[in-house]
């Protein structure tokens, strides 16, 4: 049945016109207008195109197409279903709002000819939405491949500089060590028939060994992508290294393919997942997130400091996932149905105000060529476009009402509220630690959001070229307003967007959140029932508008208005300047204090007779000292052994040839 | 939504306004008995407010819209909060727009914006309340949703209006999780509301103090606005540990009698937690800053150990 047979078609033709787009940049790589001023806002529109197709499918019954290219009897195998097509929606919303404000946003002369860096850019998109098409796992590959390499030299834009060959490389490394976790993957699920179309991997039914073997695989594949704990380390190198468009890409959209590829690997193609296997996800997902949080709180570079707040965003979104599949293990659907909610809602979330804020140290970049947040301050003043935008932002990602950011945690806070009905009672107990564990990270989300607003746009500036800085271009603000716009209405109507991502659940777990019903109030938000619990951002937005707005009329009716400008009190102090604000380091002091065992810290404190006083604080990443070091010690070692055997005399590889003759004379004898 | 509900909730409102600053005019009153002093009167703090309101409103330099919004975002904020939750009746018309979560989420909304505009002129004081104020509020905003998760699991619902008619019709027994829970509340309350012994709100000492330090730079209507809301803070955060553990007679139908006998039944209740607050602060000390997570952590504890203790025993 194809209910809007074009969808697939108007799909593809989106990915075509993305590589026409990418290919015509080639035309004129270094000119500049015609790129970024012609090239880019296309692409844009593409965007709002592919996102307006996938949502008008999403409700439809899956659709596939055969695309004959690639190796002769290999072709394409594609499919639109409700999952992709929401991934696809949240592609193409986010990648509209970038990629306007990357028409804004590349200067001239900086890294990569333009043209080059569209068609990476192009190739980079595109290869995320045929992620989402794929159905056999040789597209699914060819796509997950193009879409490493192209971010590759997307991140590595500014490969002159060291430290960024550094970060490209690591992020190559990692993303190729989770590939070859996919690919033992799909190799399980196929199950020795040689047929490697997802269809054949829906049809077998494995034994509870090799299914468990296919998930812990998809879980550390897909993982390494999405940058969960310990594979997260490439996420903290490589976003400060690309150009802020591509770091929002990243991680607004590419992050989320790896969360498509578990959901796909778990609910669709294994069928009925164990309940273990959320355990694991709950386990994992928990650690990922108080770790991102609390490494974000102690960050000093603004985009440093986004990464791993995206690392805790994936945290609670593999946290969900966790708990759907527990609930799907233990066939409470209904629960299922709301924790995949969740974790959907949260995707396209994070996709949304991750981007914004990503966006918004990009124009803050540029305006001040500072990344660190020791050397900003006071931005508000000259950049009232990019605060604005960059408050919506960080009030979304502290999970505030009424923002978008808030729905999603609720949602999620709500699924574990009824795990009281699970039968296994040692999951009962230890599903409240974890919900103390996401409440914690919630809380420690706005910390780091007060640091991050705080420190760059409000205070003094710190250095007195700031106040040179310039607003961004009208490019860049359309962008940023775009995702803005999204953001607001994301957290305002959420019983729509519920209604939307319904069919996923439906599709994936054979019953949805509502049935095919509607909410029956469509300002009230109650997934189960309003005497279980409700919550409707629109009437606290409105109301919270009305009280200030009255009040503000009410002082000016009764009282007066008047206001007069001074020098700021201070307790008296007469001499205060912007050095005695607190830094990022001192904002973040408190954190280190409290959760010191966490980080491996090397503090230089001066003493009050050093004639040269130099205060240093490094943190280091323990994933570092305790994993990433001593596998690279024991693969250096080995093949330092093995080289041992390599003397480059003609005479000693004859020797080897003759003792392994020998030995396998030997061997055959015996 | 009828024509009684409306009134209900504007009667809501207005006891939230006024009830505020009696509540903390209240609790100095006590204090100064219990120290020997004479006392205030009761309404000194109404009386500040109005001419807070008169006075001409000073602002730094440097300070940006931030610095204006914040008052009013924050007063509106907390005004909804004690509007939302249960303080004269089960049956308010807005009480459905917030369940428990989403209090806890528009006092975190406060409190981000506070900090903001502390952090807004760039004075040494106003980043370090600000600092002081976040690592509060992310160890007290935990527990205090493990205690209304606690309550919200024995009423199997986290409206507030159904965990207050469903506790106060269960039959009388003193459950452990809740004396947990009670516990780790008035821990979080008297640190989210800036008392002794996590904050003096009596103090201007720059080492010791946090809420002051946020409102330093705040003068005039700015000012008002803040003191109010911080009230108010104190009134919402009262009416929900009432609301938790001692939910008798609070009104379930919007008529007119059955307010009129709310009332007074809140004010005793809010007069009796409000002697306990000023007797606490009365034998405790101060506590160094650096202990403060500790304790924090402690009221976390207790919070978790509570909803344990619900999942293991059902008590």
């Amino acid at each position: 049945m194809s209910v809007a047979p074009s969808a697939i078609d108007g799909v593809l033709a989106v990915v075509a016109a993305w590589l026409a787009i990418g290919l015509a940049g080639l035309a004129a790589p270094r000119n500049f207008r015609f790129v970024a001023g012609f090239l880019f806002p296309v692409s844009a529109l593409l965007g709002i195109a592919l996102a307006a197709l996938a949502l008008a499918a999403l409700p439809h019954a899956p659709e596939a197409l055969l695309l004959p290219i690639g190796l002769p009897n290999l072709p394409f195998h594609l499919r639109l279903d409700p999952l992709s097509a929401f991934f696809l929606v949240v592609l193409g919303l986010a990648s509209a709002g970038i990629t306007i404000f990357a028409g804004g946003y590349f200067r001239p002369g900086e890294g990569t000819a333009p043209g080059i860096m569209g068609l990476q850019y192009h190739v980079f998109l595109a290869a995320m939405a045929m992620v989402m098409l794929a159905d056999d796992a040789y597209a699914f590959m060819v796509a997950w491949e193009a879409m490493a390499l192209s971010s590759f030299f997307l991140v590595t834009t500014n490969h002159r500089i060291a430290e960024i060959q550094r970060a490209g490389f690591l992020y190559l490394l990692i993303a190729h060590v989770g590939a070859i976790a996919i690919l033992l993957c799909f190799g399980v699920l196929q199950a020795n028939t040689g047929d490697y179309t997802f269809a054949n991997m829906r049809a077998q039914h494995l034994t509870p060994f090799w299914a468990s073997a296919g998930f812990l695989l998809a879980f550390f594949g897909f993982g390494a992508k999405a940058g969960i704990l310990p594979l997260h380390v490439w996420l903290p190198e490589a976003h400060p290294a690309a150009p802020s468009p591509v770091s929002a890409l990243m991680s607004g959209v590419m992050l989320k393919t790896a969360i498509y590829g578990m959901a796909r690997v778990c609910f669709d193609l294994l069928g009925t997942p164990l309940w273990w296997w959320g355990v694991v996800a709950l386990v994992v997902g928990l650690a990922t997130a108080l770790f991102g949080a609390v490494f974000a709180a102690a960050q000093v570079d603004m985009k440093r400091l986004l990464a791993y707040s995206s690392i805790e965003n994936i945290g609670l979104v593999v946290v969900a996932l966790g708990l759907a599949i527990v609930f799907t293990g233990y066939h409470m659907l209904p629960l299922a149905a709301l924790a995949m909610t969740a974790m959907l809602y949260h995707c396209v979330n994070h996709a949304m105000f991750k981007s914004l804020l990503f966006l918004a140290t990009g124009s803050v970049l540029h305006a001040t060529s500072e990344r660190s947040l020791g050397k900003l301050g006071g931005l508000m003043r000259w950049m009232p476009w990019v605060a604005g935008t960059a408050l919506v932002g960080v009030i979304a990602s502290a999970g505030l009402p009424p923002s978008n950011g808030f729905v999603s945690e609720w949602l999620l806070l709500q699924s574990f509220l009824f795990t009281g009905e699970l039968p296994n009672p040692y999951l009962r107990m230890l599903v409240p630690v974890f919900a103390a564990g996401v409440v914690l990270v919630a809380a420690l989300a706005g910390y780091v959001m007060v640091k991050f607003f705080g420190v760059i746009f409000l205070g003094q500036p710190r250095e007195e070229k700031l106040a040179q800085a310039r607003d961004a271009g009208w490019l860049e603000r359309l962008g940023l307003v775009w995702l803005t716009v999204l953001c607001v209405l994301l957290g305002l109507f959420p019983v729509e967007v519920m209604e939307a991502i319904d069919p996923i659940p439906a599709a994936l777990l054979g019953r949805g959140l509502l049935q095919g019903g509607r909410i029956a109030d469509a300002f009230l938000l109650a997934p189960v029932n309003p005497a279980r619990a409700s919550y409707s951002p629109l009437l606290i937005a409105v109301a919270a508008l009305a009280i200030a707005a009255l009040v503000f009329v009410l002082v000016r009716r009764f009282y007066h208005g008047r206001t007069r400008r001074a020098a700021p009190w201070g307790c008296g102090y007469p001499w205060q300047t912007a050095r005695m604000q607190d830094t990022a380091e001192g904002f973040g002091q408190p954190i280190r204090q409290i959760f010191e065992p966490l980080f491996l810290m090397k503090r230089e404190l001066p003493t009050a007779f050093d004639a040269h006083p130099r205060y240093r604080v490094s943190i280091e990443d323990p994933a570092w000292r305790w994993l990433y070091l001593p596998v690279a010690w024991a693969t250096e070692t080995c093949s330092r052994l093995v080289g041992l055997l390599q003397r480059g005399r003609i005479a000693i590889y004859l020797l080897y040839s003759f003792l392994t003759l020998l030995a396998l004379l030997f061997l055959t004898q015996a | 939504m009828n024509l009684e509900g409306v009134l209900a909730q504007i009667a809501a409102m207005l006891v939230a306004l006024v009830g505020g600053p009696l509540l903390a005019g209240w609790v100095n009153v006590c204090r100064a008995w219990l120290q020997n002093r004479t006392a205030p009167p009761l309404t000194q703090p109404l009386r500040a407010l109005h001419k807070l309101f008169w006075k001409e409103s000073v602002m730094a330099h440097g300070a940006s819209p931030m610095y204006r919004i914040a008052p009013y975002v924050v007063f509106s904020c907390m005004l909804l909060a004690s509007m939302i939750i249960p303080t004269l009746s089960t049956n308010l018309p807005l009480a459905p727009a917030a369940d428990a979560i989403a209090l806890v989420g528009l006092f975190a909304l406060a409190r981000l914006f506070i900090s903001l505009a502390a952090m807004d002129v760039g004075t040494a004081f106003g980043t370090l309340g600000a600092r002081r104020e976040m690592l509060v509020g992310f160890l007290a905003e935990p527990a205090f949703l493990m205690v209304l998760f606690t309550a919200s699991l024995i009423s199997s619902s986290t409206s507030l209006a159904t965990i207050v008619s469903s506790l106060a019709h269960r039959e009388f027994a003193v459950l452990p999780s809740l004396a947990f829970a009670g516990v780790a509340f008035t821990m979080v309350s008297l640190a989210e509301n800036a008392r002794i012994p996590v904050d003096n709100p009596a103090t201007h000492l720059e080492l010791t103090m946090i809420h002051e330090a946020l409102l330093l730079e705040y003068s005039g209507r700015h000012l008002a606005l803040m003191e109010w809301a911080a009230s108010l803070k104190l009134f919402a955060y009262s009416c929900a540990g009432l609301a938790l553990f001692l939910p008798w007679g609070v009104a379930e139908a919007n008529d007119r009698r059955a307010l009129a006998f709310a009332l007074p039944v809140l004010a005793a209740k809010l007069a009796a937690g409000g002697f306990a607050l000023a007797l606490i602060e009365t034998i405790l000390a101060k506590m160094r800053i650096f202990r403060v997570p500790e304790f924090l952590a402690t009221a976390f504890l207790l919070g978790v150990l509570a909803l344990l203790v619900h999942q293991l025993l059902g008590a």
